[in-house]
């Protein structure tokens, strides 16, 4: 039983198709990957499934319910977590409170019992923190428990992102560009979180990057996209052989 | 500094005890979470803020009756000031209204309390906890009201729009003088009346150092109230939305109901404020409420500090304290008349004056007295060595 399922969909703006057709499934474990040139809608794909965009034509089934038409925070509550190609953290906030938001639908208690900082707010509080410990340590993060996330270098930026979106608890997760910009040593770190988070974690993953190295070593299967169409969608070794792919990525498509 | 805060931490579990006891010396090793989230997380803090509500509280027979006076208005215009800085401060929505919903909760305050039957609308309930709260809830009100437009505008928009509620009461204030007795004349304010016991008038002890006591204690509740909505998931919602509010709604968060509530708790505590302030002098102008007042509100979080709660306390002393200073400038300066209708005059001279410290502040020190106070800390933390 897939995770997610992508039917047809379609948007544009103002003449422009930024995703034009396109369907694929991810299953349970699965980690799949999106790939394609610049501008060729992958961003926008994330978009529609985390609700901030709206397309124009499709359907998307997410844990047998239907995700188009809902606010993004639905979707959230749902179990859907990103994280943006370019870092979007609270940036005024430490590393501790962008994770603590991170749980913020797992919080059951109101205004007045936050007000009053006792019984049921203090309580999920206190087990909110003990369970993001577990993140900070698990992504490595202790030595910046405390730092404003303004200051930290981008590499730690995308891991509190990563930290950010895990801490939802997310029954599947999108990951947009998570090595993009990072030296060596940040990649090769990267991956191992996101391999580990697929394997002890036992979360499914959509991955976009334009690392192809990276993408066609991890992924189970890839989707390739240009401009908004499904050029392919197949094994990293099927993809990789398709003639389409090779011309989309080598230039043929003027 | 932080990082012997953090390793110390790193893996020791919370006991689920609470209360664990830390070492000497240590001052930053937190044994339990509970510890580590506590409001004041270190012993200095304790005994410092300790040490505070003692002095002010020792105030009271100390000062003389017009000071005292003066101090339970700036601890009034601190819980308005608080109130501002949770909407603007904490959820980023800039609010110019705060006039608006302060008048609100004046105009409910002097009604509910103020007598039945008589020259002005009245219900006779004069028991302070009844008045208060009403104050609050009617000003929230009227703040979940207007904030739907917090959902479709932003910043300078915002602020516009909101500047015009400030206009549209000024306007319906001056009109309905069956609530407020008109301009010029006005009416007598909500009577701050507890358990039968009228404290506007000499019982206990004077007037003026039972309306002091009360306004502290109640700056106390509404500060505290504030810095645990600061830490909760609400507070750290209300800064999501304003660092970033797209990724607020991508990890779950409800950018309306949020804003509509950033404005609901922000007006309540503005509310009680104008119940509170026009009950220490007993008499409520519906000229009060002008652009001034919202200015002298924004003057007092941008002073004191965005987005903390001591800081909005800090800035509404500061302000207050200010104006007996300015009040007196007539008699110093001739050409700045005491008189509305005169320029140069003193209300004209304030607002410039405001706008002076806001423009120094956002230029030179943009946290406030607050960042002030942190610069002087780290400095004496890292003296003799100066980097
Ligand atoms: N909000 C928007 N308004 C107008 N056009 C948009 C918007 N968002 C995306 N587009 C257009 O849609 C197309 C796809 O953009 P998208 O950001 O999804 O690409 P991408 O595959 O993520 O590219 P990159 O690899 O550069 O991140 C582009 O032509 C882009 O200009
Ligand atoms: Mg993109």
């Amino acid at each position: 039983m897939a995770v997610l399922t992508v039917e047809d969909v379609g948007l544009s703006f103002a003449g422009v198709r930024a995703i034009d057709g396109v369907s694929f499934e991810v299953g349970p474990t699965e980690l799949f990957a999106v790939i394609g040139p610049n501008g060729a809608g992958k961003t926008s794909i994330f978009n529609v499934l985390s609700g901030v965009y709206r397309p124009q034509r499709g359907k998307v089934v997410f844990l047998e319910t239907e995700l188009l038409g809902r606010r993004p925070d639905e979707i959230a509550a749902m179990g859907l977590a990103r994280t943006f190609q370019n870092v979007e953290l609270f940036h005024n906030l430490t590393v501790l409170d962008n994770l603590m938001l991170g749980r913020h639908c797992h919080f059951g208690y109101g205004t007045l019992s936050a007000i009053a900082w006792f019984g049921r707010a203090r309580r999920q509080e206190l087990e909110a923190r003990a369970r993001i410990e577990d993140i900070i340590d698990f992504l490595e993060l202790a030595a910046w428990r405390r730092h404003p996330v303004r200051l930290l270098p981008y590499g730690i930026q995308k891991r509190v992102e990563l930290g950010r979106a895990l801490a939802m608890e997310p029954r599947l997760l999108l990951l947009d560009e998570p090595v993009a910009g990072m030296n060596l040593e940040e990649t090769e770190d990267m991956a191992r979180f996101v391999l580990d988070i697929r394997d002890e974690l036992g979360i499914p993953i959509v991955l976009v990057d334009h690392d192809m190295g990276l993408v066609m070593d991890l992924a189970d299967r890839v989707l390739v996209l240009d401009f908004g169409r499904q050029v392919a969608l197949g094994t990293p070794a099927e993809v990789q052989r398709d003639p389409k792919v090779i011309e989309a990525y080598l230039g043929g498509t003027a | 500094m932080t990082d012997t805060r953090s390793t110390a931490k790193a893996e020791v579990p919370d006991t689920p005890a609470g209360r664990s006891r830390r070492p000497r010396g240590r001052p930053l090793l937190y044994t339990s979470y509970t510890q580590d989230m506590a409001l004041l997380d270190t012993r200095a803090k304790k005994i410092w803020t300790g040490l505070l509500v003692l002095l002010a509280l020792s105030l009271s027979v100390v000062l003389a009756d017009r000071s005292l006076e003066v101090l339970a208005g700036a601890y009034v215009l601190a819980i308005g000031a608080i109130g501002l800085n949770i909407v603007t401060g904490y959820a980023g929505q800039v609010s110019l209204g705060h006039a608006f919903f302060v008048a609100i909760g004046a105009y409910t305050a002097a009604a509910v309390s103020g007598p039945r039957g008589g020259e002005h609308l009245g219900l006779g309930l004069a028991e302070i906890w009844i008045w208060l709260p009403a104050a609050g809830l009617v000003a929230a009100l009227f703040g979940v009201l207007v904030a739907p437009l917090a959902t479709r505008l932003r910043g300078l928009y915002l602020a516009v729009v909101t500047l015009g509620l400030v206009f549209l009461g000024e306007h319906v204030f001056k009109e309905w003088d069956h609530l407020t007795g008109g301009p010029g004349v006005g009416r007598e304010a909500a009577v701050p009346q507890l358990f039968g016991l009228p404290l506007d008038q000499d019982g206990f002890a004077t007037k003026e150092q039972q309306l002091y006591v009360l306004m502290l204690v109640l700056l106390i509740v509404f500060a505290v109230a504030a810095r645990n909505l600061a830490r909760s998931r609400i507070g750290r919602a209300f800064s999501a939305i304003r660092d970033r509010d797209i990724a607020a709604a991508v990890i779950g968060v409800p950018l309306t109901r949020y804003k509509v509530l950033a404005f609901g708790i922000s007006s309540f505590y503005a509310g009680c404020a104008g119940g509170l302030f026009y009950s220490i002098s007993g008499y409520v102008e519906p000229g009060s409420f002008s652009l001034l007042l919202s200015v002298q509100f924004i003057a007092m979080v941008l002073i004191g500090g965005v987005a903390t709660v001591s800081g909005a306390i800090a800035g509404a002393l500061f302000i207050s304290l200010l104006q007996p200073i300015t009040r007196s400038l007539p008699e110093l300066l001739p050409i700045v008349s005491a008189d509305t209708t005169v320029t140069p005059n003193v209300f004209q001279v304030e607002t410039v004056l405001y706008g002076l410290l806001i423009i120094l502040f956002l230029v030179f020190e943009p946290r406030g007295l607050f960042g002030i106070w942190i610069r002087v800390r780290t400095y004496w933390k890292s003296w003799p060595f100066s980097y």
